[in-house]
């Protein structure tokens, strides 16, 4: 097994694809000779509700749950799902999110504002923050269920893996017709990017 | 179009990550599973369909779980090795097949999976299915990650011939809906050929044969606890020998991983429990800690041997564990963990386009109770619908709708309706409405036919008209149904038309009779709705004719969104179902002249 561990969290909105954004992530650290855990819920939670994935990877994993606090990167592709999963990052995690509003219920029927400072807050979260917008990125594909890929892709930043990796896993993953559209929402969401590129050898995970 | 079958081939080199619902289909296909039969449930549904991949496998969906157990009973005495496959709530609906399967033991493997969902991800209650085992006397294996899934899997129908018994195979949400490394095997059917003896004393349980067969399962459960202390299922890990910690399921994860160093007794058969082997554990360490989910299961029976065990007034008893849960609740100490954020929630809600909910909209102003069922509608309790009375189990709101007639009595009529979907009706909802009318009631009942079951992820019903693999069959009637079952007052109605749905509702609800209302519109998920959104209108809020009054906001429909003066509708989320338009008194809903 490869040396290196890590624990990802992904935090979205039912219907985001976050679900096949893990598919990926998770594909590509076995195919990198990792041992892997994912979980995530399906059900009722699915129905435009928030949902999370826990990806952990390294050379033994045991609990298929990240501990709260202890993970290295949090991949959100909405604001407020960043923020309401932020407890789980540990001190001097990263943290990649989809400047992205979907407006929960209460904010759609107006008897709530959407938090005008979730950038602020975000950005209090971790020296490591980094916005970006996933969705303007997939509609220049004009691919918009390409979100995730873009989120997959600007989140491997952070991660051990070459390009290869998850381009392989994409390959494995989706039907052949949605693999070039993948591809290329990945490698743009990899390239908005640019601050810590290499941050895989600067500690993005523990080792 | 039809699921193609594959062969699925076994790379001996290579590993997959599996769910743990896809470690049993591969391990019961290995095991040469011939029949499987489930009823979509979270979070169990999976299994089946990816069991129906396998060639040589009838999978099918039954219309509830106790037709489930009863099809794989049936597929055991035939001599072929069967599954049946619930969520932790559709094995109560099967509990009279399966305590007595207990009695007449199998022919081939019988395995039934039993899937709890501690956190109550998507269930109406957060049972623990393992006092399932003791009282049905039925032998529960308890796996802990997607590979031992697969190998408990084939182990199951292994005991299940080896002991004459069915046995259990529980998983946890955790378990279920977790991925995690599996080496697949080749697979290798049982060591006999398929065949029926006929056995009629071991089989038809008249009195007479189940006061013997009673004996043998005493026996049998005698038996087993031997097998129990040898299963190396049932295994020490010895460690630093101040902290033992006696686990299973998932929480054996968490345990290692808050815990690496401690002795774990880490229990892999959870009924019958080996005895020895825990008197052994205890007397190995100075501190026993029982770590499980839900009930104190493992930790009572400890007790019952004259440990002192620590348990439940340390470990949670609500919801599901976690590493960090574990280790506060062994050492005693809180870990500081970042403040939540004060944030507006994000409940699941019905998606943009539902038929449910203009249904659900116009029930509203009816002002009657409304007795719910276990659905994707049962969303529509949560604001701003908030049109829902009662959720209990699969079925219950056609009973508890006439019960509350009943209370009611002389003014009873017109002030309760009972929402129910296609595919709940069809599971349990049928004897409820036979009740009525058999009663003399006069309930109404809405049946909300969305051509699939769709809460579950959109799995065929006897009234889509195909089965689980894709394939045509017949399609039940459900208006003959119900006119069969003498309810002379049955309407069809699309509930995307609010007015008309409306309409309807109030001259029905204000019948003295019973009369079923059929909302018929298919779910936005199938793919043949789908498709139609490429070309369906979508809409948009003409600012300068909003007024601001909200009266669309309050529909609740992801897509409509307050943007602070004015209504807007998200262009991505729109589904063109045309059901928000007549809500705006100002027409300043219209069709959007550019597609996004």
């Amino acid at each position: 097994m490869t040396a290196g561990r890590g624990d990802i969290f992904l935090a979205g909105v039912g219907g985001q694809g976050t679900l096949l954004a893990s598919e990926v992530l998770g594909e590509a650290f076995l195919l990198s000779g990792y041992d892997v855990k994912k979980s995530e819920v399906h059900g009722m939670a699915q129905r435009g509700g928030a949902v999370t994935t826990h990806l952990r990877f390294g050379p033994k994993v045991y609990s298929p749950l990240i501990e709260p606090g202890k993970a290295d990167l949090l991949i959100s592709f909405e604001k407020i799902e960043g923020l309401r999963f932020a407890h789980y990052l540990r001190p001097g995690g990263a943290l990649v999110v989809n400047v992205q509003e979907i407006y929960p219920p209460s904010v759609a029927t107006g008897r709530e504002p959407y938090p005008a400072d979730a950038l602020e807050r975000l950005a209090a979260v971790t020296d490591r923050f980094f916005p970006v917008d996933a969705l303007a990125a997939a509609l220049s594909l004009r691919e918009v269920r390409a979100v995730n890929m873009v989120m997959v892709g600007a989140g491997s930043r952070f991660l051990p893996l070459p390009e290869g990796a998850y381009v392989e896993a994409l390959g494995k993953c989706l039907a052949e017709r949605l693999v070039e559209v993948n591809v290329k929402a990945f490698r743009a969401g990899r390239a908005l990017v640019q601050a810590e590129a290499g941050s895989s050898e600067k500690g993005g995970m523990r080792r | 179009m039809s699921i193609p079958k594959v062969s699925i081939p076994a790379d001996k080199e290579g590993v997959r990550l599996l769910s743990g619902n896809e470690a049993v289909a591969r391990g019961a296909f290995e095991a040469g599973v011939r029949v499987a039969s489930a009823y979509p449930g979270t979070p169990s549904t999976e299994i089946l369909e990816e069991l129906v991949r396998y060639e040589g496998v009838w999978a099918e969906w039954a219309p509830n779980e106790k037709v489930a157990v009863e099809v794989a009973i049936g597929a055991s005495m035939a001599g072929v090795r069967a599954l049946a496959a619930m969520k932790h709530v559709g094995v109560n609906v099967a509990t009279d097949p399966i305590f007595t399967a207990s009695y007449t033991g199998v022919g081939g493997g019988l395995v039934i999976v039993t899937a709890d969902d501690p956190e109550l991800h998507s269930s109406q209650n957060e049972q623990d299915n393992r006092h399932y085992a003791v009282a049905a006397k039925i032998p529960m294996l308890e796996p802990s990650d997607s590979s031992e899934t697969k190998e408990y899997t084939r182990l199951a129908f292994e005991l299940s011939e080896r002991f004459d018994t069915p046995v259990f195979l529980r998983t946890t949400t955790r378990i279920s809906h977790a991925k995690s490394v599996v080496r697949p095997g080749e697979p290798s059917g049982p060591p006999f050929p398929p065949g029926f003896k006929r056995d009629p004393a071991k089989w038809v349980m008249l009195p007479v044969n189940a006061k013997r067969r009673h004996a043998v399962v005493e026996e049998r459960t005698r038996a087993l606890r031997s097998f129990a202390e040898t299963f190396e299922g049932n295994r020490i890990e010895w460690g630093d020998r101040s902290l033992g910690i006696v686990t299973a399921g998932v929480s054996y994860q968490y345990v290692k991983e808050a815990f690496p160093e401690a002795s774990v007794l880490k229990i892999g058969l959870a009924y019958p429990l080996p005895e020895r082997l825990i008197r052994e554990f205890a007397a190995g360490v100075s501190r026993v800690v029982v770590v499980e989910e839900l009930d104190p299961y493992l930790e009572t029976h400890v007790r019952s041997l004259g440990i002192a065990a620590e348990g439940k007034e340390r470990v949670p008893i609500l919801g599901e564990l976690d590493p960090r849960i574990v280790r506060q609740a062994v050492t005693g100490e809180a870990v500081p963990l970042r403040a939540p954020e004060n944030l507006p929630p994000r409940p699941p809600n019905l998606c943009p386009g539902c038929p449910h909910r203009g249904l659900f909209f116009a029930l509203k102003k009816l002002k009657v109770a409304v007795t719910g069922d276990i659905g994707c509608y049962t969303l529509a309790a949560l604001p701003p619908l908030d049109s829902m009375d009662l959720c209990v189990c699969m079925g219950a709101s056609i009973g508890a709708a006439h019960g509350f007639e009943k209370a009611l009595g002389a003014e009873g009529p017109g002030k309760v309706v009972a929402v129910i979907g296609d595919s709940t009706f069809l599971h349990s909802g049928v004897t409820g409405l036979m009740n009525i009318v058999y009663n003399r009631g006069c309930g109404t009942v809405l049946l909300l036919d969305n051509s699939t079951t769709a809460m579950t992820g959109a799995q065929e019903n006897p009234s889509t008209g195909k089965t689980l693999d894709g394939k045509p069959t017949h399609r039940l009637d459900l208006e003959a149904l119900c006119r069969a079952l003498g309810v002379e007052h049955v309407y069809v109605v699309d509930p995307h038309d609010i007015q008309k749905t409306e309409e309807v509702l109030r001259r029905e609800v204000g019948r003295p009779e019973p009369s079923v209302v059929i909302t018929r519109a298919p779910c936005v998920l199938l793919p043949e709705h789908r498709r139609g959104r490429k070309t369906r209108p979508t809409f948009e809020v003409a600012i300068d004719l909003c007024t601001g009054c909200k009266a669309c906001a309050k529909f609740g429909c992801p897509a409509i969104e307050w943007a602070g003066e004015t209504a807007r509708i998200n262009p991505l989320l729109c589904d063109g179902c045309n059901q928000c338009p007549p809500l705006c008194k100002f027409q300043a809903i219209r069709v959007r002249e550019e597609k996004p």
